[in-house]
């Protein structure tokens, strides 16, 4: 038998597995991709590394809110080993069932071989002494967090609070994980991308048991970026005086600069210290603060919508002048027949009306406003035309509107037209007749004290305003967003502000309605309200107001809830927090004023 | 031994194979370090790691290698019986006093070492069918010599199955091979191919179940039966139609054997799955055939981010994934590329994930680090070796020699088929070492003097005539 050939058959035997083997290595290291993917996938850990969220301060560089270590602890089921129970349990003040029972959640879950909150929020004092006895109980770690901390314990609302990323905001936005923590409400949340920072990554390895190493590795760690540090419009001192002569009360102010739209103060009451919301205890508190029926997580400022009651007066005066209705020197009977009015006066022109809060001289100039005569044939259609003007010159005061400010969760309010009182009673169903009581502000007529605040502050700038927020400066030194350096023009001629303007320094005078709130040495511009209430209870008290009268630096509406006349209660506050604005201190002349507001109590009403 | 002149010992052996065993040799080493280095013993030379123990290994082989070259060819053609004999009572002994690794005892502890003889045996068994063929002249047209080298190989296969360690069982497969190149019918060859490919529908078939009219759900098996079955009807009436008649009795039996031969094979391989294996082997042949889970169907396993899915997988699978080796095996050798992720820079090398990877996946660590450069350069190398040596055989003058070399040949070419086909998912996960690559002391002493033998008698080939 020839074997020679059978050396060749062998040779080609092995030859063909070589290349069948070299072959399917080409395919499994250069064409095909997924295995590579899946190498990175077990064994690359991308750990992400948290920037401390950016600092606020106020408008005078006092810090506002900073940031707080503290220490979640963790555990991994399987990797615990058999400890002492009992001593860990008293060194973390929990109870053994509290441990058996994450580790049966973790269980369900199928989760045992990951890290587990065990302990959340050690404060840095307790963590020490834990962080020495730590060693002995294999699986348990530590891992730090920072919190928010609130220095002043001022502007809960204003600053707003930072809590656990809900689901829905997951979903909405693809930066954060299911566990990290975001901007809620007020400035933390409108300003939340430039507080937040920008995350980083450090590129660790994980091994065959889940072991993350810090391995050299081809990809760069990414460092994070801090947040940006904030200053905001805030006056501290102005804010922490205005929630102090709020205590015991119902409602809110809102302090505005009126060059700037800067918000210097922005209180609703009842308040309550932020550093509530922070930590171990912000569920159980978040809780308490929900269930309170005064209500005090609802920010009045901005998301309550009253009734404006009389301070509407400036509004329609402005309206009345600029369409031509009246002029300064329109005087009218204060015939009390349709409606109520108060005070001795009878022949009124526009400022002392104004001065006076004569209601029948509004009602009329409303009615001129509405009824012009624009269609003769029917005052159905003619009212219909009016209000139609009338709506567009109330919107131009920023009722109805969000006022274009960064605070989260605003209302609009609502300034009703010809759409809404056709819905309301059909079309060609009403006249001025049906809806004169949105002449004084009363009616369906809803306003937010932020818009009302602004009404001051364009009243002040004779025309113009800044949409109100509360950011001055994003970064230090820094500028506030583009927004907010617009001023939007009313459109309003200069002399009829005049007009309102003299009116509403009357109203601080003797005679005028607040007469008795009036600082010394300060020319302070306002009118008061009175609104009414449903069901017998107290009425609210309103007042806005800016001072001083030329060149103006502060405006502010107050807002009482069931106190009463706004001259008594609402306007001593505006004028208070005036003083401690422009002088720094309250004079002995305004302190027994000082003590009525502080002494009284309507939060039973 | 006749020799022709006084020669030192060390002329005419051929350097150029000394030569790719050592590289082989510290490659590997270099390899075993890059998978089970600690942190703590960065020493290569550490005694009480893997690497350390294997450089004293590659000392105490290389001793050995030298001194198998300074002995003379004529002691293994003499004493192969006794060599031969001296294997099967170590195999006798290890089944009496080894311990038990994985399932096998394989293993005979001598103080800090543990002995395999299964890796000593193939030598025995490689000069002893040298012995017998050359010897006798034997021709393998004949039952008995058939059965006589059946005999041989037969008798330390049927101790290391008792272990059992299919593994190095199936290594003596390499003896058929050069049996071949003496005369075994190449049927043999066909038939074992034949039967591997019949063996692997069989088993695809097996695994699915099918509904039948009238039976129910039954094995899919029955359907490859009853193509079988057709195939052999429809030969049967080709023959009658297309044979003249006086060649058809031979033709009708031939058809009627085999049909009824490869059902029963069939029938018999999805019998040996079923009832013979155990769960875990049948799990690795159903694993290696695609026909168990795959890890896509694993990863979709919700977690909430990838990465933390990936961990899950891993830590899942390792408990009660049966296809976690291969797998992990796959995933490295992929990850590699073309270039590799460089020395002791592959992730998955590093982090641990493919388990035996200083021993029987070796290869998955040189994929990864050294990627499809280093891993083609590695089958090239084997391969480089593995026809040299079969060149080397056919220039003996000596049929002994021959014969022994084209054992040695065919033994490290069914180990690199074995290893490598498993490590890149070709072939079930089966525990045999990468010749001189693999950590392990028995496995790269044994390779070496099996090779370093056959470098003696080649370097003796112009002064022997046996």
């Amino acid at each position: 038998m020839n074997l020679d050939g059978r050396r060749i058959t062998i040779i080609l035997i092995v030859c063909v597995i070589a290349i069948i083997f070299v072959i399917r290595l080409f395919f499994l290291q250069v064409v095909n991709s997924t295995w590579r993917e899946q190498a990175t996938a077990l064994t690359e850990e991308e750990i992400p590394l948290y920037p401390p969220r950016g600092i606020i301060y106020d408008r005078e560089g006092r810090m506002l809110v900073t940031n707080q270590t503290v220490y979640n602890l963790m555990v991994v089921p399987k990797k615990v080993q058999p400890f002492d129970t009992t001593s860990l349990c008293k060194l973390l003040r929990i109870q053994p069932s509290d441990i058996t029972a994450l580790f049966a959640k973790a269980k369900a879950r199928g989760e045992y071989h990951r890290p587990q909150l065990l302990v959340e929020q050690i404060t840095p004092a307790d963590y020490a002494a834990i962080s020495e006895q730590l060693y002995k109980f294999v699986g348990f770690y530590a891992e730090s967090r920072t919190l928010r901390v609130y220095p002043q314990s001022v502007g809960a609302l204003f600053l707003g609070d930072v809590g656990k990323i809900s689901p829905s905001e997951y979903k909405a936005n693809n930066y954060y994980t299911k566990l990290e923590y975001i901007g809620k409400s007020g400035i933390e949340k409108a300003y939340e991308e430039e507080l937040r920072g920008v995350k980083g990554i450090k590129y660790a390895f994980r091994d065959n048991v889940g072991n993350i190493k810090d391995q050299e590795g081809d990809k760069e760690d990414k460092a994070a970026i801090p947040g940006i540090d904030l200053i905001c419009t805030m006056d501290a001192e102005l804010q922490k005086y205005g929630e102090k002569l709020m205590q015991n009360k119902r409602g809110c102010i809102v302090a505005i600069e009126p060059k700037t739209g800067e918000i210097l103060a922005m209180v609703s009451a009842p308040t309550y210290d932020p550093n509530l919301l922070v930590g171990r205890v912000r569920g159980h508190n978040f809780n308490v603060l929900t269930n309170d029926p005064q209500k005090p997580l609802f920010n009045r400022a901005t998301q309550a919508q009253y009734r404006p009651g009389s301070i509407f007066k400036l509004a329609q005066s402005l309206t009345a002048l600029s369409v031509g209705a009246i002029t300064p020197q329109t005087r009218i009977h204060c015939n009390r027949g349709i409606i109520g009015c108060h005070g001795s006066h009878s022949y009124d022109d526009l400022e002392m009306a104004i001065v006076h809060s004569c209601n029948p001289y509004f009602r009329e100039v409303m009615h001129k406003v509405v009824e012009g005569n624009r269609d003769p044939k029917s005052r159905f259609r003619d009212a219909r035309l009016g209000l139609e003007i009338w709506q567009e010159y109330i919107k131009r005061f920023g009722f109805g509107s969000d006022l274009h400010c960064d605070i989260p969760g605003v209302k609009t309010g609502n300034v009703p037209g010809v759409e809404f009182y056709d819905k309301w009673y059909g079309k060609e169903q009403w006249a001025f007749s049906t809806i004169y009581s949105l002449s004084i502000g009363e009616g369906e007529m809803l306003v937010t004290p932020l818009q009302m605040c602004n009404m001051a502050c364009i009243i002040a700038n004779r025309g113009w305003y800044v949409p109100p927020h509360t950011v001055k400066q994003i970064g230090i030194g820094g500028k506030p967003k583009d927004d907010f350096l617009v001023r939007y023009d009313l459109g309003i001629d200069t002399a009829h502000f005049t007009t309102v303007v003299n009116a509403m320094e009357k109203v601080l005078q003797p005679g005028g309605t607040a007469w008795r709130a009036a600082p010394k040495d300060i020319v302070v511009c306002g009118k008061t309200g009175t609104v009414q209430n449903a069901g017998g209870k107290e009425d609210h008290a309103v007042f806005i107001c800016f001072a001083p009268k030329e060149d103006p630096k502060i405006a502010i509406a107050v807002y009482t809830e069931n106190a009463g006349f706004g001259g008594t209660w609402s306007a001593p506050v505006a004028t208070l927090l005036i003083e401690k604005y422009l002088n720094d201190s309250i004079a002995k002349s305004s302190e027994s004023r000082e003590k009525l507001i502080l002494d009284a109590n309507f939060l039973d009403r | 031994m006749s020799s022709l002149g006084r020669q030192h010992p060390l002329a005419n052996v051929d350097w150029l194979t000394v030569l790719v065993y050592g590289v082989l040799v510290i490659f590997g080493w270099m390899n075993i370090y890059s998978a089970a280095v600690v942190d703590t013993h960065p020493n290569p030379m550490d005694m009480s790691q893997e690497y350390g123990k294997q450089f004293l290994f590659i000392l105490i082989s290389s001793f050995l290698g030298l001194m198998v070259l300074y002995m003379e060819g004529e002691f293994f053609n003499k004493f192969a019986i006794y060599i031969y004999g001296l294997f099967i009572l170590l195999l006798l002994l290890v089944l009496a006093v080894g311990t038990t690794v994985n399932g096998a005892k394989a293993w005979i502890q001598i103080g800090g070492f543990a002995l395999q003889p299964a890796e000593f045996a193939k030598i025995g068994v490689g000069l002893m069918l040298a012995k017998y063929i050359s010897n006798t002249k034997a021709k393998f047209n004949n039952w008995k010599t058939r059965l006589i080298a059946a005999v041989i190989i037969g008798i330390p296969a049927l101790l290391i199955l008792v272990q059992p360690d299919v593994g190095s069982l199936l290594t003596f497969v390499a003896f058929i091979l050069a049996l071949y190149r003496e005369g075994l019918s190449g049927n043999v060859l066909i038939i074992g191919l034949g039967a591997i490919v019949f063996g692997v529908l069989s088993i695809i078939s097996g695994f699915n179940k099918v509904n039948y009219p009238f039976f129910g759900e039954q094995s899919g098996v029955f359907i490859l039966m009853t193509i079988v079955f057709i195939i052999g009807i429809v030969f049967m009436g080709l023959i009658k139609n297309f044979v003249v008649p006086r060649n058809r009795k031979k033709l009708y039996l031939i058809t009627i054997l085999s049909t009824v031969a490869a059902i029963g094979f069939s029938f018999s391989v999805n019998f040996m799955i079923d009832k013979v294996l155990a769960k875990h082997q049948k799990t690795r042949i159903y694993v290696t055939l695609g026909l168990e889970e795959k890890e896509e169907d694993r990863s979709e396993m919700s977690g909430d981010s990838e990465t933390a899915e990936a961990a899950d997988m891993v830590v899942k699978s390792k408990s009660d994934d049966p296809g976690y080796n291969a797998r992990m095996a796959k995933i490295a050798v992929g990850n590699g590329g073309f270039f590799g992720q460089g020395y002791r820079q592959g992730p998955m090398t590093k982090n641990k994930y493919v388990p035996e990877r200083w021993t029987d996946f070796i290869f998955s660590v040189i994929s990864e680090e050294w990627g499809f450069v280093g891993s083609v350069a590695v089958i090239g190398l084997f391969v480089f070796l593995i026809v040299r040596l079969i060149n080397m055989a056919e220039r003996q003058r000596s049929q002994f020699s021959r014969v022994y070399g084209y054992c040695v040949a065919s033994i490290f070419f069914l180990h690199l088929l074995i290893n490598v086909g498993m490590v890149i998912g070709l072939a079930p996960i089966i525990g045999i070492p990468l010749p001189f690559m693999s950590y392990g002391g028995s496995s790269l002493i044994g390779f070496t003097l099996l090779l370093f033998i056959f470098l003696r008698l080649d370097a003796e080939r112009l002064s022997v005539f046996r």
